[in-house]
């Protein structure tokens, strides 16, 4: 199975840790996972603002680095929502079309894919809030959202229950969005802050030490906004517990 | 007669005395309980608390473009106004999830709903004269009309021939978007609002924001203050039962004598050449049945086939709207009463154009429930004043633009697009996918500011070349340049006003990759 890593521009610049976390993990399970080199990103800050035609190079680099992959795997559920879902300022050709169907989000592709059973290194002994990423969550279909009336399930929860001591808190507001929403977060910067802000109290407020999410833009977002309001909270993306860290 | 009688009433008596509070506390425990529907719910805001003022919606200069962004902010430096705002319509939201998680079937509900909206849609002119022939052969006039000016002077000549001064009218979005209430007032008719928030707004001179809830950004405060003003009533006085038992007091003889009434309407039945309103004040019903002379003003959109489909509407509507099983009436409208005459007023104002639109017409299936706009963390954070149209909140943002693409080219990015809205609408509009559609119709047309577009061009120069990318994020503080803030050109790091900028890692994974892994790989 030849497996390529696509590490997001954000991760790349500010969370190296997350992907290096990615590809070790991917690893364990004995997996060959290469990194195309000239890879940058998915295309979304120029698809998000409605200028497709500024993303079309961008998406056929993607492309173009990623052909030939049984999977493509992204510790980002945004960015797989885009190539997924809006990866079409191209030509859809079988090409593009193979490269879109087969990127998968690191959660779902243990869970789908992999079916891990047991994590025997993952060990992480603290209160943990949740945040599902709204792309991931109703984009790909990480979980159940609350406004649904169907059965609970929830891909990343059900991980997360595989490592070793590490116990989940309830937030109010389980899946509101937090307010990074892409260029959202720079063009109108009060609202989301202000979103930014009440998720964090929230997370502060049902006793969690860490949040844990499946993407690094959020945990960005509401990192700077738990900083700016002096709340001790500390931020970690699942592929990092997932993989074993020590907190 | 007792001497109480005689008392002259003062400012603050009520009629209705149980209803009066001893307090500012309106909630009550089990056992006293007072009615807690959940339109009607308000908690009060304490007593020692400083008044803060109503934080007041977009600045509209005729047809420029929308700043959202800035009218929320605004908002969001009420705090006051701001929590109350996001916690009532959480609240509603989380009452909406109780009640759809409470039957089975309700995604199934939804669809139906969907699929009825979808062939009624498609099939729009055979309904449309169904209906009308269905209703003339109950008595009934019918009238068409091309756009809201179309609208207001049908109106005006049906009230000019019976010589009616005052008309009652019960909340209608559609109204709204006709510019009724100003044409009237300049051509001398009284227009009195008879729905509780939309009486608020009208004697406080704002729109409505929101369709279900008008006045839902106002506190109790603001409305003791608007009623101190308007109705004589006690300024210091903001328990909610006073509030709403002066307004009934003042509203009611005016619907007693008035001319004529006017409705909107939620349904309208093809086969029968019925109009359906639901209200929880059944103030609609005083609408159309006291005043001699009745009107109801239908969006063309507003059809059913039959009557039938209606319950599965009715099922849906009040739950997503508010929580609730169903609204206090749904009253249906057939015939005139004896003596009286009825009209129906059939509006298209964009709609057929809209119908024509092929990534945006299914907007037309919405039944107004507003329960995008609750759910919307934006619009509860913002206020719906804060977008300067008829219809704010998610369903406004992709409704509003096909009104006029300049005026609101800027309300499709004020959105997370995290797809709550699609998720709770009982039709089963995709809203956060035609809010990402119209960015690009938006985008294309550059009806997006130059500033952002040129920004978007250059990531995107940067992003699709390997070269250029390495060596713009070789540093964090250099990425934040090409990443979250494109904005280099802007010397206000829009970012770091209300939030911390992420630390600088020692080095980019690509560079880790470089020196752990392909080292390595050559080393092997």
């Amino acid at each position: 199975m030849r497996i390529g890593l696509f590490v997001p521009c954000y991760v790349d610049a500010f969370e190296p840790e997350v992907g290096i976390a990615t590809l070790e993990l991917l690893e364990r399970f004995g997996l060959t996972v290469e990194y195309p080199y000239d890879q940058t990103c998915c295309g979304q800050p120029m698809t998000n603002t409605g200028c497709h035609g500024e993303a079309a190079a961008t998406e056929a680099l993607f492309v173009k680095n990623f052909s030939g992959f049984d999977y493509v795997v992204a510790p980002s559920g945004s960015c797989v929502h885009q190539v997924r879902e809006h990866l079409t300022a191209i030509p859809q050709t079988d090409e593009v079309k193979a490269v879109r169907s087969k990127t998968y989000e690191l959660v779902e592709f243990l869970h789908d894919v992999l079916r891990i059973e047991a994590l025997p290194w993952a060990a992480f002994p603290h209160k943990v809030a949740y945040h599902s990423n709204c792309n991931a969550l109703r984009g790909i279909g990480h979980a159940r959202p609350t406004e649904l009336n169907r059965p609970f399930f929830s891909k990343p929860l059900s991980l997360l229950k595989k490592v070793k001591g590490l116990e989940i808190v309830d937030l109010t507001r389980p899946d509101e969005c937090c307010g990074f929403g892409g260029t959202f977060s720079v063009f109108e910067p009060a609202v989301s802050a202000k979103m930014g802000y009440d998720k964090v109290t929230d997370q502060a407020r049902a006793g969690a030490a860490y949040v844990v999410s499946a993407d690094s833009s959020c945990l960005m977002h509401q990192k700077g906004c738990a900083e700016r309001l002096g709340v001790p909270l500390k931020y970690i993306h699942i592929a990092q517990v997932l993989n074993g860290a020590a907190a | 007669m007792s001497a109480d009688d005689l008392t002259p009433r003062r400012t603050g008596d009520v009629l209705h005395r149980e209803v009066r509070a001893p307090s500012d506390e309106s909630e009550r425990g089990p056992g006293g309980e007072r009615l807690q529907h959940a339109e009607a719910a308000s908690k009060p805001i304490r007593a020692d608390a400083p008044r803060e003022p109503q934080p007041r919606g977009a600045r509209v200069r005729g047809n420029r473009p929308i700043d959202q962004a800035e009218a929320a902010e605004r908002f969001l430096a009420a705090p006051m106004h701001q929590k109350a705002h996001d916690e009532r319509l959480w609240d509603v939201r989380r009452k909406r999830d109780v009640a759809a998680h409470g039957i089975p079937e309700w995604e199934e509900l939804r669809e139906l709903a969907s699929r009825i909206k979808t062939h009624t849609l498609t099939h729009l002119d055979r309904y449309l004269e169904q209906f009308e022939a269905a209703a003339e052969a109950n008595g009934v006039h019918v009238h068409w009309a091309e756009d809201g000016a179309a609208h207001n002077r049908i109106v005006l000549d049906i009230l000019k021939r019976h010589g009616a001064r005052s008309l009652v009218k019960s909340k209608s979005m559609l109204t709204e978007e006709c510019g009724f209430r100003h044409f009237m007032a300049a051509h001398d008719i009284d227009v009195i609002e008879t729905d509780l928030g939309e009486r608020i707004q009208q004697l406080d001179e704002e729109e409505p924001s929101h369709v279900v809830m008008p006045a839902v950004h106002k506190t109790r405060l603001d409305v003791a203050d608007v009623f101190a003003r308007t109705l004589g009533t006690d300024p210091d006085n903001d328990d909610a039962h006073y509030l709403a038992e002066s307004q009934r007091e003042t509203t009611r003889p005016l619907i007693l004598k008035a001319d004529a009434g006017l409705t909107g309407c939620n349904f309208a039945i093809a086969e029968t050449g019925t109009v359906v309103t639901c209200t929880n004040e059944g103030n609609a019903d005083l609408s159309g049945n006291v005043p001699p002379l009745q009107i109801h003003s239908i969006g063309i959109e507003k059809l059913l086939p039959r009557v039938e489909h209606l319950g599965v509407f009715i099922r849906l509507l009040s739950r997503s709207a508010l929580g609730s099983p169903i609204t206090q009436y749904t009253s249906h409208f057939r015939k005139p009463r004896t003596g009286s005459e009825m009209h129906f007023v059939l509006v298209d104002n964009g709609r057929s154009e809209r119908l024509a639109m092929e990534e945006f017409w299914t907007s037309l299936k919405c039944i107004r429930c507003g329960a995008c706009m609750n759910t919307c963390p934006v619009y509860r954070r913002s206020g719906g004043l804060s977008y300067g149209a008829t219809y704010s909140g998610p369903i406004g943002l992709i409704i509003d633009p096909t009104f006029d693409k300049r005026k609101y080219s800027t309300l499709p990015f004020s959105s997370t697009m995290n797809g709550s809205c699609t998720n709770v609408c009982p039709v089963k509009i995709n809203i956060h996918e035609q809010i990402f559609a119209w960015r690009r119709v938006l985008a294309e047309e550059h009806r997006i500011p130059l500033l952002k577009q040129g920004m978007m061009k250059a990531a995107g120069a940067v992003l699709s070349r390997p070269a250029a990318y390495r060596a713009a994020i070789q540093t964090a503080d250099s990425a934040l340049r090409v990443l979250p803030r494109f904005a280099v050109y802007n010397p206000a790091n829009t970012w770091g006003k209300k939030r911390e900028m992420p630390h600088a890692p020692r080095q980019s994974f690509h560079a880790w990759y470089r020196q752990n892994r392909m080292k390595k790989e050559t080393d092997a």
